[in-house]
Order: C-alpha cells, then structure tokens, then sequence
C-alpha cells in the first residue's frame, strides 16, 4: 500500500502549498509583528515595545476605540444570544416537524443568507430600515446582526439535531416526563455542545461584521471594524495593528473553542 | 384452557392508518395480568405498531385500548403506568448509569435521594453496581441492555413493554438474556409485552403469543399451540420448519381425510371444518415428525429418494423427492438412534409419519 506522503509527493506541491500559506498567513504575521513595533513607521522595525498597546487603551483615540468596542462587543453578545436561541427553535422544528411540505425549501431559506453576497445583504437592509422609516443607529445594527447571525448559529445546532433521534424523547416521555422536562432534562443536554458552537460562531460573525454595520449604522456610532476603518482613512498608525493584533487573537480563542465544543460528542 | 386471572391490557378493535396504508386492521387482543405476552411475526406486520399505541407513542385510528379498568389509548405516554425497552436502549447519553435508572421514579415526583436509592437496588438486580457511575458509552452492549431493563422496571409499572430489546446482542448473550427475562419476568410478577421476529426467541419465553401478519393476527395461543396446531399456511411456514404440502382431498370418512399428494402418493389426515371433499388446500408436517426407514413401518410409508444430508449440529435433515411427487423434508437427531435413521443420497427410503402429525391448513 502506498503511503499518503508517497502519493501526493508530486513536484512542485511542496512549494505551492508554501506558498499558499506565505499569501494567507504573512500579512497577518506582519501585522502582528509590526504591532510591537517601537517606531512610529509602520514599515521599519524600531524595536520591541508594548506602546501602541498602551496608546490603544490611553492614547488620543482611546474613548472612541473604548465606546466602539463596548458597542461592538454588546451588540455581538445580544445578536448571538438571541441568533442562537431563534436557530435552536427552528432547529428543533425543523428536525422534530417530520416530512412537513416545503421542508427542503424551509432549510434553503435559513440557510441561503449565508451565499447571498454581502453588499447585497447590506443595500437590502439599509432601504429596508429607509423604507419603514427606522432611524439608524445601535438598534438598527443589532437588528441587522441578528437577522444575519441566525444561519450562522443554525447549521452547527441542526447538524448536531440530525445526530440525535427521536426516541430519547419517547424514552423520557414514556418514563413519566412531560414534554418540558423532556426537553429540559435530556434534549437540551444532548443540543448543548452544537448550541455553544453556533453561538461562539454568530459571536465572531458579529464582531468582525463590517460591510452590513457599515451601511445600516447611523451616524455618530461605531463599532470596532467600523472605527478602525475610520482610523485607517485619516493614515495608517501602528496602534492600528495593536488592534487588529487584540481582535485576531481573540477571535481565534473563540472560533478554536467553537470548533472544539462542537467536536464533543454526546450522544456516543 | 380457562384462565381466571384479569386481563391487563385490552386491546379492543383496534385500527392504525397512516394515510392510505392500513397498518392494523382491527386487533382484538387480551393479555392477562403477569403474562409474557408476544407479538411475533415479520417485520411491517404491524407489531411495533401496536405496541406502539399501548405506549402512547402513536394515536389509535380507531377503537379502545383498556389498562384493567382504565381506557388508555388517547392519553399521552407520560401518563401511563407503562414502561419500555427499546431497541437500541434510548439510554440517556449526557447521564450515569444510575440517573438513567432513576430518571423515572424523579419524574414520578420521588426525591433525588429516594430516586437514587431505588434505582441504585434496581442496578443491583441486573448485576451492574459496580456501574453505576459509568456513562451508557462506556458499556457493552449486553450491559446497556440490562441498564435499559432496570430502568424501565424502576418505575414498577403495571406492563413493561419490550421492543426486539435483544435483536442487536450476539447469540449466546441473546440466549442467556432470554432466560434472565423470564426469570425477571416470574420475579417481578410484572406483565411483560415482548415484540420480536425471532420465533424461536418467542417459543423460548412466551405464555402465550400471537402471530401476527399484514396488519391482523393470524393465531394466538401458547408456543406448543400455535407450533403444534398451526392455524392457516402464514403460521405454519413462518413458525420453525415444516413440509409445505399442495393437496386435493379425495374422501372425508370418521372425520380422516385422505389427500392426494400427487404421483399417486397418499396421506390421511384429521378432516378440518371448512375443508371439504375436493378441495386444494396445504397440508404442514413438521420434518422432525417423519422418519425413514428401508422398508415401510406404517401403513402410509411413502417411497421417495434421497437428494441431499444436511448436517447442523443437533439434527440431521434429508431433503427427498417422491417418485414423481412432491419434495420432503426429514429431520433426524444426530444420535445413535437417529443416525440409523440416515440413508446416502441416490438411495432410495420410506418416509413414514407419525399419526396425528399432520394437519391440513385452511388458507
């Protein structure tokens, strides 16, 4: 038998895989390493320093960073939160509704927001709020984010739906549960680990959201990707990277936790 | 038989559809109180289904399920004091072994610690204490089955209904569990209803059963009756073995009517109601209720040749042609006596019948 490495040995593969992840990882790598850069160029190494980290938090832009992270980060946890509680009910009407008519066309309509491109999504939403006169601001936002989050937060919680069948309900209903202690005591234990998943993953979507935010904010707030697009426009500072730096990190811890969350499984 | 003691369950006309499929077509059924009771027959027969309806799990079409006194059928499951083994044991993944137990008795309003304490004398039972803080995953299969056992007897309902709870364990196991069944069955004085397509499984445990097919039952009896005295073709073919014979009855005397097999080989037979001179209709003799012999021992020996032996294990059988009739089966024991009993292939035998053994079948 061959063995894999054998068999994808073909010339030129090593080095076209190099050089796919040089084009993906580098200018990440950069921006991380220029964020501890001492000097103010953002092109020449000065050194190590912590400063444009200490200028995010205290520096000239720091109330606005602050106020853009605070609405970024309550607006991540409310459209996730109830993202993530709309796509467990359709999940689980979805699963548990049987062969109901239109059932495919049911999981393309939550699904398709996902491929519809953004720009489209967000033009749709801005004369959606024009239209029936909603003045654009935090609300407006929150609106938009969770309207977008909730395909997002349903395909990890239906994936995890497919996996567990019908009879552990019967069981607990047959073992003297009604239908809500059912749910409560052994549905929902059993949902948990693609619920968590789902909603680390609409978090994440939420936070770096910057075409729709973008287009459906009012004037006067910002979110974090907005803001630092607003900062790159007047010239390109290092505490930008500083920034960008915080938020890469932690959007990796979340979406590293989603992954490992949804790896658990509870029904074996 | 009479039977004096009170009917559990009551299934009275009932009807399932499911659209334009009829999956029962009005059962009448009753099991008595501490009966192990068996729906027996082939898968989409419709015995899942009823057994089903008495859990509450599917609604009836039409008619009355009755619980002693009680009319059950449009009460939710919850509210029965009836329990099931399922298939693939449904045991809760995300609890231990011993929450799984208790979760029935904590539903039925006991304390955690009272739930904890009975399910923990229920783990006992089946032998599996020292389990009790395992999850369902980290056991065998034959040790989820017992967990699936002791928590739906936990509860100590009235009827404790079982779903091929032993279809997915290996033969010796099944064996094994099917005598543990029984005994728990005797022990616990609960009326067990055991759904399974194993016949043999069925003759094994049952008090009585019923052999159900296309939606209706075809026979209910205890396994010696329903082996023995086959009712119609289904019962016969589908119950252990059996030699499948198309006949014409020639004369009806002294209630014995004599069959003609074909190739001018004839077979006496007790005369059925509804069967009269000139009919074609099957005859079943069981193949352990011949045997052969070089010369003819009965009056009815009939002369047909060897086609093949085959060997497994406890029983020999011989497959035979009738000159220019129909083919038998004959099953010998695979001891001395029997084995005097086997004749070569291309040899010519006499199979022979014990009087009584066969028996003319209505459809």
């Amino acid at each position: 038998m061959q063995t894999g490495a054998a068999r994808f040995d073909f010339p030129g593969f090593k080095l076209l895989t190099f050089l796919c992840l040089f084009i993906l990882y580098a200018p990440l790598l950069v921006v991380t390493i220029y964020s501890f850069n001492d000097s103010r160029s953002i092109t020449t190494w000065g050194g190590f320093s912590l400063r444009w980290y200490v200028d995010v938090f205290t520096g000239p832009d720091s109330a606005k960073f602050k106020s853009a992270a605070v609405n970024s980060f309550s607006i991540a946890l409310i459209a996730a939160t109830v993202a993530t509680a709309i796509a467990t009910s359709a999940a689980l009407a979805m699963v548990r509704g049987g062969r109901f008519r239109l059932r495919t066309a049911t999981f393309g309509v939550i699904s398709l927001p996902i491929l519809v491109p953004e720009i489209v999504t967000a033009v749709a939403m801005l004369i959606f709020f024009n239209a029936i006169g909603f003045t654009r601001g935090y609300m407006s936002i929150l609106i938009a984010h969770i309207a977008f989050c909730i395909p997002f937060a349903y395909l990890p919680i239906s994936a995890r739906m497919q996996g567990i069948e019908g009879v552990y309900e019967q069981a607990a209903m047959d073992l003297y549960a009604d239908r809500v202690q059912a749910f409560r005591r052994v549905l929902l234990p059993m949902m948990m680990p693609g619920i968590i998943s789902g909603f680390l993953l609409a978090f994440i979507i939420s936070l770096d959201d910057f075409i729709i935010t973008n287009f459906v904010k009012g004037a006067g707030i910002e979110t974090l990707p907005t803001a630092i697009f607003g900062s790159v426009k007047q010239g390109l500072r290092p505490n930008i990277m500083a920034i960008s730096t915080m938020l890469l990190a932690f959007s990796t811890v979340i979406v590293t936790l989603s992954w490992l969350v949804s790896r658990i499984d509870r029904t074996k | 038989m009479t039977d004096q003691r009170p009917i559990a369950i009551d299934i009275r006309k009932v009807i399932k559809r499911f659209g334009d499929f009829t999956a029962l077509k009005e059962v009448s059924l009753g099991i008595r109180d501490n009966e192990f009771f068996t729906l027996l027959g082939p898968s989409g027969c419709g015995k899942t289904t009823l057994l089903r309806m008495i859990a509450g799990f599917e609604d009836v079409t039409a008619g009355a399920i009755y619980l002693y006194d009680q009319e059950i059928a449009r009460l939710p499951p919850n509210k029965r004091p009836i329990n099931t083994v399922f298939q693939n044991y449904a045991l809760f993944p995300t609890m231990s072994v011993l929450e799984n137990v208790g979760f029935g008795l904590e539903m039925q309003g006991k304390s955690r610690a009272e739930a904890s304490r009975r399910a923990g004398e229920m783990l006992e039972l089946v032998q599996l204490t020292q389990f009790a803080h395992r999850k369902p995953s980290q056991l065998s299969g034959g040790q989820q089955q017992r967990v699936a056992l002791a928590r739906a007897l936990a509860p100590q309902p009235r009827v404790l209904l079982l779903d091929e709870p032993l279809s997915a364990l290996d033969m010796k196991l099944r064996k094994s569990m099917q005598i543990e069944l029984k005994h728990i069955q005797r022990e616990t004085g609960i009326t067990f209803i055991f759904v399974t397509h194993d016949q043999e499984e069925a003759l094994t445990m049952s008090d009585r059963i019923a052999v159900m097919s296309a939606g209706e039952v075809q026979q209910l009896g205890t396994a010696r009756e329903i082996y023995e005295h086959p009712r119609n073709m289904f019962v016969a073919d589908f119950i252990g073995d059996t030699n499948l014979l198309e006949v014409a009855v020639d004369r009806i005397e002294a209630g014995r009517a004599t069959c003609h097999l074909g190739g001018g080989h004839e077979l006496t037979c007790d005369a059925v109601d509804g069967v009269g001179i000139g009919a074609r209709v099957h005859l079943s003799v069981r193949p352990e209720r011949l045997f052969l012999s070089a010369e003819p021992e009965e009056a009815e020996s009939l002369r047909a040749r060897v086609v093949e032996n085959i060997f497994i294990g406890t029983d020999i059988t011989t497959i035979l042609d009738l000159d220019e009739g129909p083919r038998f089966q004959v099953r010998a024991s695979n001891s001395d006596r029997g084995n005097r009993r086997v004749f070569e292939p291309g040899q010519s035998a006499f199979v022979n019948m014990e009087r009584g053994s066969a028996r003319l079948l209505v459809d």
